[in-house]
């Protein structure tokens, strides 16, 4: 079989041999006979039909659950027209804008989604994407080192971070030399007596994050702010662009960077798929890492698009560049403002408060389940919460499961729950699921 | 002879183009009323809130003033800018591959089993004992490879300092070394445009963590003496780390690990044709040797008495992605994978190779070095490549990657892939050919049919205005 998608005839392939000189094409490979490959991989071709049915079989054995599951990862009804706008070819099957002229189009959807960034936030600069928030997160850790007016090599974050966000940051941590420590949470949320013993002049970064992992909505920004400032620290805030339309612009309570997923905006579930976002000050610009898209003038004096500030990034600066990063996540970007445009300020804050909403009230419905109770954090919360139950959490989850639903054990006794797009008649249905798993 | 005219909407009463979707229709809320006390939340939010069919107007006139694979011939070097199969698109948008990544394994066995079966196949793709998913692009790819080595090294009470990578390398190479915290060392190429033997045993030492190697080159040379290289680095205790940016050029005709690699990244989404979405997402798989698979990123995927299931490698680096990497990506590649099979993935780079080498005997200029395989470099010689490259735009055709590597003069890094007919390959060579000949005034000028003309870069860097908030402000 050939590939499907070469499309040359034998005779284009004659005329071509023969206009480079060779016979056969194995001819042009200069490969040595003792590193040649001369078996097969054994892997089958298949025609499309049955490469899609191959896919779909194995795809077809997960579990159909209804998932109240979030922790980081969200699903949002994304709009048709989302996925309509964003499959056009042009956009998808386009590389990195190196010839602006002819790429326009996405520099402009790029300059529009940074500039809904820069809205959310209240900050100056928002990059075109990172990979995911918790790689955002790394390179908040190695920009502060590169910051002149902070010292310091501890990266302080909470306690209740999330594993895998932490373990990407020592990742990130580890070649700088930074030590990632962390400080306690209390009820959901930062203890911010315990902060200020903790955090000293050798911190460069404190991290934290609003809604925090377990919901809370975060009380104490600003202190936070102040407590990061009086140590020559730079604070990183973690957060989403559902949760910023609502909450406190980050600039109002001293974050000098933002972080997050900006995926819950466009994706909806993809197994932890991300958009790393990343927003900053202006006078951290130069040390940006990442894509920037920029305003200049063409040749006939019309405004046009350009990548810029191009000598921070790896093929220009190799080692000394503000980070390795080269392919990005530019489509996830793209569909994420297409998302946010299409439910306008309005729509977002609607969405926003019925994060809000939404938890509530299903936390003070399982409240009234004997052996439940729900919330255990006190203060606001978003999109989900921790309940505690009596009986043990790891078999409440497996009874849940075998009824169809998915929720999260996190402790022996606790479970947390998210809800974000899921029906009423969901969300009954795991109200009596749980009523009767807890009997 | 092609001539092109890209769509461009302009909005003549005030030098732009289409307008952003701020100038269009912006709009401010005030939070009022909200669930929430008024000191947790902001005052107000101002943003676009354009109705459905104006949204989708407007994105559509953005898409027609951008250039992709499907748009007209793509040779950008390096990028591997073949054509992306539609059906891969429709198996990554399956509501079954839709799950959270915090189900259990026994509810997502899907899932595993088929990031399983990829990690299988890239494995031996590669001829590589281990395959991780989880790097999110090629760059990470290299961090998790570098990251394995570290940590290899470190096992073994080994502290080394350095990495070698030859001056023609990615610059994502030296950025990678330097992030990783290792010093780079670059090694200087010999005449003939790969690596130079001397130089290479002049620069290793005790202190060597690993040679960061593409094969073939990025002037698309194979290193033909790849196991002489692999000897000298493993006798000094070093690994040495193959950049799959260039694999298309070798599926079925040599594999990395058959080469002494230790430790690859794979670029998905240029061998294995997923999109590249305007500049992502990509994945980065990372495959490995067998003494190097429990340094592996946390979790990997096994199977086990008939299930699949995560668990953490022994001495594992810890985690590049803060979930599993780019999911719907490695999706689209797995399907690539399975309709291609071993004779379509070899085709694949055979005809990658022969379209290189076709178009390099239809154009006006020199290419410097070679054999090469599915990429070349000419040298523009005389003319400004960067010019070359805006003259190439009015005819229809992506020009090549510029300048680089440096190791060429005026380097026009050509890579066609496999994706072009005889006849598109003819349109590249005539647009070449009329480039070529153009004088050096109309070039400066170029391009003219794109939908904007030449962009001035220095006035965005001086005054860097990233937002329509800074546009505001500023004028």
């Amino acid at each position: 079989m050939t590939s499907p998608y070469a499309p040359h005839t034998d005779a284009e392939t004659e005329t071509m041999l023969s206009a480079v000189g060779v016979n056969e094409i194995d001819a042009l490979f200069d490969v040595p006979d003792a590193v040649a490959f001369d078996a097969e991989f054994g892997i089958p071709a298949h025609g499309e039909r049955g490469a899609r049915r191959e896919a779909a079989e194995l795809l077809g054995q997960n579990a159909d659950l209804t998932e109240f599951l979030g922790r980081g990862h969200y699903t949002h009804y994304v709009p048709s027209v989302v996925d309509d706008l964003a499959s056009r070819s042009e956009f998808l099957t386009s590389y990195t804008q190196y010839q602006p002229e002819v790429a326009q189009g996405f520099l402009q959807a790029l300059f529009e989604y940074q500039s809904m960034l820069v809205e959310l936030t209240g900050l100056d600069v928002a990059n075109c994407s990172m990979y995911d928030e918790a790689t955002a997160l790394g390179e908040a850790a190695t920009l502060s080192q590169r910051v002149r007016s902070v010292s310091g090599e501890t990266i302080l974050v909470p306690d209740h971070l999330r594993d895998g966000k932490r373990a990407v940051l020592e990742n990130y941590a580890d070649g700088p030399g930074l030590s990632v420590k962390s400080y306690p949470m209390a009820d959901g949320r930062v203890d911010i007596a315990a902060l200020a013993e903790t955090i000293d002049d050798d911190v460069a970064l404190v991290y934290a994050e609003t809604p925090t992992v377990r919901g809370v909505i975060e009380e104490c920004l600003a202190d936070i702010g102040v407590l990061a400032d009086d140590n020559d620290a730079l604070f990183c805030l973690g957060s989403d662009p559902i949760a910023l339309a609502l909450l406190e612009r980050p600039a109002d309570v001293g974050a000098d960077v933002v972080v997050g997923d900006a995926a819950s905006l466009g994706m909806g579930t993809a197994y932890g798929f991300g958009l790393g976002m990343f927003v900053t000050r202006e006078e951290y610009l130069r040390q940006v890492p990442g894509r920037l898209v920029g305003a200049s003038e063409d040749n006939d004096g019309r405004r046009a698009y350009t990548l810029t500030l191009q000598t921070r990034e790896q093929h220009i600066r190799k080692e000394r560049a503000t980070s390795n990063i080269c392919t990005n996540q530019a489509w996830v970007a793209l569909r994420a403002a297409m998302h946010a445009a299409w439910l306008g300020p309005d729509g977002l804050v609607d969405l926003a408060e019925d994060c809000v909403t939404r938890a509530n009230d299903l936390a003070a419905r399982l409240d009234e389940i004997a052996g439940v109770q729900a919330p255990v954090h006190s203060g606001h919360h978003f999109r989900e919460f921790v309940a505690h139950t009596d009986q043990p959490a790891p078999a409440i989850v497996d009874d849940l499961t075998a009824e169809g639903y998915a929720i999260h054990a996190i402790d022996d006794h606790l479970i947390q729950i998210s809800t974000t797009e899921v029906t009423a008649e969901a969300v009954d249905g795991l109200v009596g699921a749980i009523a009767e798993v807890t009997k | 002879m092609t001539t092109y005219d890209q769509a461009s909407w302009k909005d003549e009463d005030d030098d732009r183009h289409e307008p952003l979707l701020s100038e269009k229709a912006n709009e401010r809320v005030a939070i009022e009323d909200s669930p929430l006390p008024d000191d947790l939340t902001r005052d107000s939010l101002e943003l676009p809130a354009p109705a459905e069919p104006a949204l989708a107007r407007h994105y559509t006139r953005l898409s027609q003033m951008n250039y992709g694979v499907e748009s007209g011939p793509f040779p950008l070097g390096s990028c591997t800018m073949k054509y992306n199969p539609s059906f891969t698109e429709d198996i990554a948008a399956r509501p079954e591959a839709a799950v959270h990544p915090d189900r259990p394994d026994r509810t997502v066995q899907g899932t595993l089993g088929l990031c399983h079966r990829l990690q299988d196949y890239l494995g031996r793709i590669g001829g590589m004992d281990a395959v991780t998913l989880q790097p999110p692009a090629g760059a990470a790819g290299e961090f998790t490879g570098i990251q394995i080595a570290n940590a290899y090294h470190q096992h073994n009470g080994d502290d080394r300092s350095e990495v070698l990578i030859p001056d023609s390398a990615h610059g994502t190479n030296f950025a990678t070394a330097a992030m990783a915290g290792y010093s780079v060392v670059e090694l200087p190429s010999g005449d003939d445009g790969r690596v130079d033997i001397d130089a290479l045993e002049a620069a290793i030492s005790e202190e060597t963590a690993a040679l960061m190697l593409t094969n073939p080159n990025t002037l698309g040379l194979f290193e033909r003496d790849i196991e002489r290289i692999a000897d000298i680095v493993h006798d000094a205790g070093g690994l040495l780390y193959y950049d799959g940016a260039n694999l298309n050029a070798l599926l079925g005709q040599a594999r990395p690990g058959d080469m002494g690699f230790d430790v690859m990244h794979y670029n998905v989404h240029k061998t294995f044709a997923t999109p590249h979405g305007g500049g992502g997402p990509g994945a980065g798989p990372v495959g490995v040797t067998e003494a190097l698979a429990p340094f592996l990123p946390d979790p990997h995927v096994r199977q086990r008495n008939g299930e699949y299931e995560y668990y953490r490698p022994d001495h594992s680096i810890g985690k590049v992605h803060g979930y599993y990497g780019n999911w719907p990506v490695l999706v689209k590649a797995f399907a690539y994978i399975t309709r291609l099979g071993d004779a379509g993935l070899a085709d694949a780079s055979a005809k990658a190779v022969l379209n290189a080498n076709y178009l390099a005997t239809q154009i006006p200029y020199e290419v410097p070095f070679g054999p090469f395989h599915h990429e070349f470099v000419a040298s523009a010689g005389e003319q400004d490549a960067a010019d070359v490259a805006k003259g190439m735009l009015d005819h229809g055709v992506h020009p090549p990657t510029t300048k680089w590597p440096e190791t060429v003069d005026e380097a026009l890094m050509t890579e066609p892939t496999e994706g072009e007919s005889l006849r598109s390959l003819d349109q590249l060579a005539a647009a070449f050919e009329a480039v070529h000949d153009e004088d050096d005034g109309t070039l400066a000028a170029a391009p003219t049919r794109t939908a904007a003309s030449r962009i001035d870069q220095v006035r965005a860097a001086r005054s860097p205005r990233l937002s329509w908030q800074a546009l505001d402000s500023d004028q």
